[in-house]
């Protein structure tokens, strides 16, 4: 493989940032067959996983980029594969420091007043330290009860056979173009396993264990509730995740067993030059339960539809999510349920606020094989659309192929209420309190699923995002 | 700086049509001021207008408070210079609880431009023990602090939340719109009781009572009747006026002023 010495340098330019760098390794722009052997050479993954990385990348190549369709999106047209880093590995030092950092990012924590945690990540060394003292005493105390929570390279080596018996099965390569781009560059992300019968009851929190590995732009998580187990997994802050990649593309596989119980909380808020462009999908077996709570702020486009297959009698689904798109931003998420089996349940309940030429798009299927008989699913979409400039779709796909179905499906589309905010005003609220009062208010069915620190995190950082939109 | 509230000449739009037709009104301090009128005559559409409802629009005429034409305001300032307009339909406002937009509301008030609203904001058990005795002057239960806004209140619960509302912002001028509209008898004497406690604790606050009916004046006094039809203030006098219109309904006064016929 031939790199040239300027396409060594990452492009810090539109950020500002210093030309210091200590990566051991960087890949050169663009994808090729050598970039993935040399990734996984570097990682010294088995031969196993090699292949089939260079399968998927095959995929990848095969499979045109979904710009129409009942899942595609015209946006991704301005997605260039080509101009893309698709490995970066840090040096032992962080190559970042806090002066690093651009300034309106930093604005931003101030303001919202992050965790010092996470500001030391950002800041440098003592901070990574810290973030990892936190994190392995938490360790040890999931550990005791033979709970497994690693970065997935880390997973791979010192869970070998569980990472073969799962890996891909829930998401194959060939799902998706980006599942395939995932399968073949992935690095970092989540593994987890909770044995029969354990319950973690405090949330796996995976901003811990990501500020000591950094951040990947190819994570792959990979996540199995045993039997009667129970686990909450938190992903990501509210604190804006800045780079200089493009592209984000994760996958995340969950296995739920027999009455098991799993949440998987995500608010991403990726700086808005991102293309967030994620799977995400969980199998529930009988009398499981699966939530996912996904929140959507940040990216320029994001394309994400948590899945929930329904596998085994009374297993039951859940999609709680939220989506902010403000100017130039396009989110576009909802949820898949596929009913498998009897008396199972889905509840998907999006609700989506744009603002200043901001698009959200409710894009949802159902699915109901035959034999699913005495399910029952509800849908609620409700969009809250804050001025001429801005836009709201609804796309749900209704698939029932079993007579013995309840299904309730509801969709709203509002605009602030003239006279929601003419009443709020007439109490000496200012404009721009009353707006944001209504919008934390319309996301507070959201809001009040997260753990506090986070809902008080989303609810300022929302706040932040309506000032500007009084005038 | 005078808190009599004049109104001169107003005339206000709904669209096209014009529903405000020169309005000419004086509320003194510490008057209770009655208007009554038919449906149709303007009185919903004078307490909107004075407080600055968009729908509305002002094509003449000037409202007068505290030495400010309050139409030149912004409607959050025309409530931070007293004003408070107690709503013939409070709109519901979900996933915002009583508690919280009650505390927005008086912090609001007490937020001074130029000052950090850490220091001008209620202290919280300064509030919560305001709340709670004003909830329970007025026979709210406590758990409505937890509730969101209006959301599946009847309509007896909104006004009380109204008058909970009042008697937290103290206004200098309140204006009831039909405030009577809904109220059974027992929610009546409860929300007129909450307005007269108000109007005694402060000598200097004038109260516009909009009503169709006469029955509210039974409980809340006033000083003053105005009579308004077809967006005007057609006639003025004491509170034998409602009486009379009681009584004899609107039609001899339609008659007096438009003549038969008309």
């Amino acid at each position: 493989m031939t790199v040239e010495a300027n396409e060594l340098e990452f492009d810090y330019s539109k950020y500002g940032f210093r030309q210091e760098e200590n990566y051991v390794f960087k890949s050169g722009k663009g994808l090729s067959e050598d970039v993935v052997r040399e990734l996984s050479m570097m990682k010294g993954e088995p031969e196993w996983m090699l292949k089939r990385r260079l399968q998927a990348l095959a995929i990848f190549y095969k499979k045109p980029t979904p710009l129409d369709g009942a899942w595609g999106n015209p946006d991704l047209a301005a997605l260039n594969y080509d101009d893309i880093h698709y490995f970066v590995r840090a040096g032992d030092k962080p190559a970042t420091d806090w002066d690093a950092v651009p300034e309106e990012i930093k604005n931003t924590f101030e303001r919202l007043g992050i965790p010092e945690a996470e500001r030391k990540f950002l800041a440098g060394v003592g901070a990574q330290y810290e973030s990892e003292v936190v994190y392995h005493s938490l360790r040890e105390e999931w550990s005791k009860l033979g709970v497994i929570f690693l970065d997935t390279d880390t997973a791979l080596k010192e869970q070998p056979e569980m990472f073969k018996q799962y890996f891909g099965t829930i998401i194959p390569s060939a799902d998706n173009k980006y599942a395939a781009l995932n399968t073949a560059v992935w690095s970092g992300g989540s593994f987890v396993y909770v044995p029969k019968g354990v319950h973690v009851d405090i949330p796996l929190q995976a901003y811990f264990r990501i500020n000591a590995e950094n951040m990947g732009q190819f994570e792959r998580t990979l996540i199995i509730i045993d039997e009667g187990a129970s686990a909450h997994y938190i992903e990501g802050c509210t604190a804006p995740q800045y780079s200089t990649n493009s592209l984000h593309s994760a996958v995340v596989e969950i296995v739920v067993k027999k009455g098991g119980k799993f949440r998987y909380t995500t608010i991403q808020n990726w700086a808005n030059n991102i293309f967030n462009l994620v799977t995400k999908r969980a199998v529930a077996y009988e009398d499981a339960s699966m939530e996912w709570v996904d929140g959507n702020i940040g990216s320029k486009l994001t394309m994400k539809y948590p899945s929930v297959y329904l596998m085994g009698r009374g297993a039951r689904g859940e999609v709680l999510s939220v989506a902010y798109a403000g100017k130039g931003q396009h989110q576009d998420a909802g949820a898949k349920m596929v009913h498998n089996a009897p008396d199972t349940t889905s509840v998907i309940t999006n609700k989506s606020v744009s603002k200043g030429g901001g698009k959200t798009t409710y894009r949802g299927l159902v699915k109901v094989h035959p034999g699913a008989t005495g399910s029952k699913i509800n849908v609620n979409c409700d969009a809250l659309i804050l001025d001429d400039k801005s836009r709201s779709d609804t796309i749900p796909y209704i698939e029932v192929e079993e007579a013995n179905v309840t299904l309730a499906h509801e969709a709203t589309v509002g605009r602030i209420g003239e006279e929601q905010l003419f009443y709020l005003m007439s109490r000496g609220i200012s404009k721009a309190e009353a707006l944001s009062m209504i919008v934390l208010g319309f996301m507070e069915p959201f809001t009040r699923e997260l753990p506090m620190e986070y809902a008080v995190e989303l609810n300022r950082l929302i706040q932040l995002e309506m000032e500007g939109s009084v005038g | 700086m005078s808190s009599e509230l004049v109104i001169k000449n107003l005339h206000a739009n709904i669209g096209d049509k014009e529903i405000l037709k020169g309005v000419n009104l004086t509320v003194k301090p510490g008057t209770i001021h009655a208007i009554m009128g038919p449906n149709g005559s303007g009185k919903s559409t004078l307490s909107n207008t004075i407080m600055g409802h968009p729908s509305y629009t002002v094509t003449a005429g000037e409202v007068w408070y505290k030495g400010q034409n309050i139409l030149e305001l912004e409607v959050d300032q025309r409530a931070k210079l007293g004003m408070f307009l107690a709503f013939q339909y409070p709109v519901s406002i979900p996933g915002v609880t009583v508690a919280n937009f009650m505390r927005a509301a008086v912090n609001g008030h007490r937020a001074v431009e130029g000052k950090d609203t850490r220091e001008t904001q209620i202290p919280m058990p300064q509030f919560r023990k305001e709340i709670r005795e004003k909830m329970a002057a007025l026979g709210v239960d406590e758990a409505f602090a937890r509730r969101y806004l209006n959301d599946g209140f009847s309509g007896g619960e909104k006004k009380r939340i109204e008058i909970l509302q009042m008697s937290m912002l103290k206004p200098s001028m309140a204006i009831m719109d039909e405030t009577d509209s809904g109220l059974d008898i027992d929610a009546l004497k409860v929300v007129s009781q909450g307005v007269n406690v108000l109007v005694q604790a402060n000598s200097e606050m004038g109260v516009l009572v909009i009503t169709h009916y006469q029955r509210l004046l039974n409980y809340i006094k006033p000083h003053v009747v105005s009579v308004m039809m077809e967006g005007r203030i057609v006639r003025e006098g004491g509170p034998e006026l409602a009486l009379e219109l009681e009584e004899r309904g609107y039609d001899f006064i339609r008659e007096e002023v438009f003549g038969n016929g008309n």
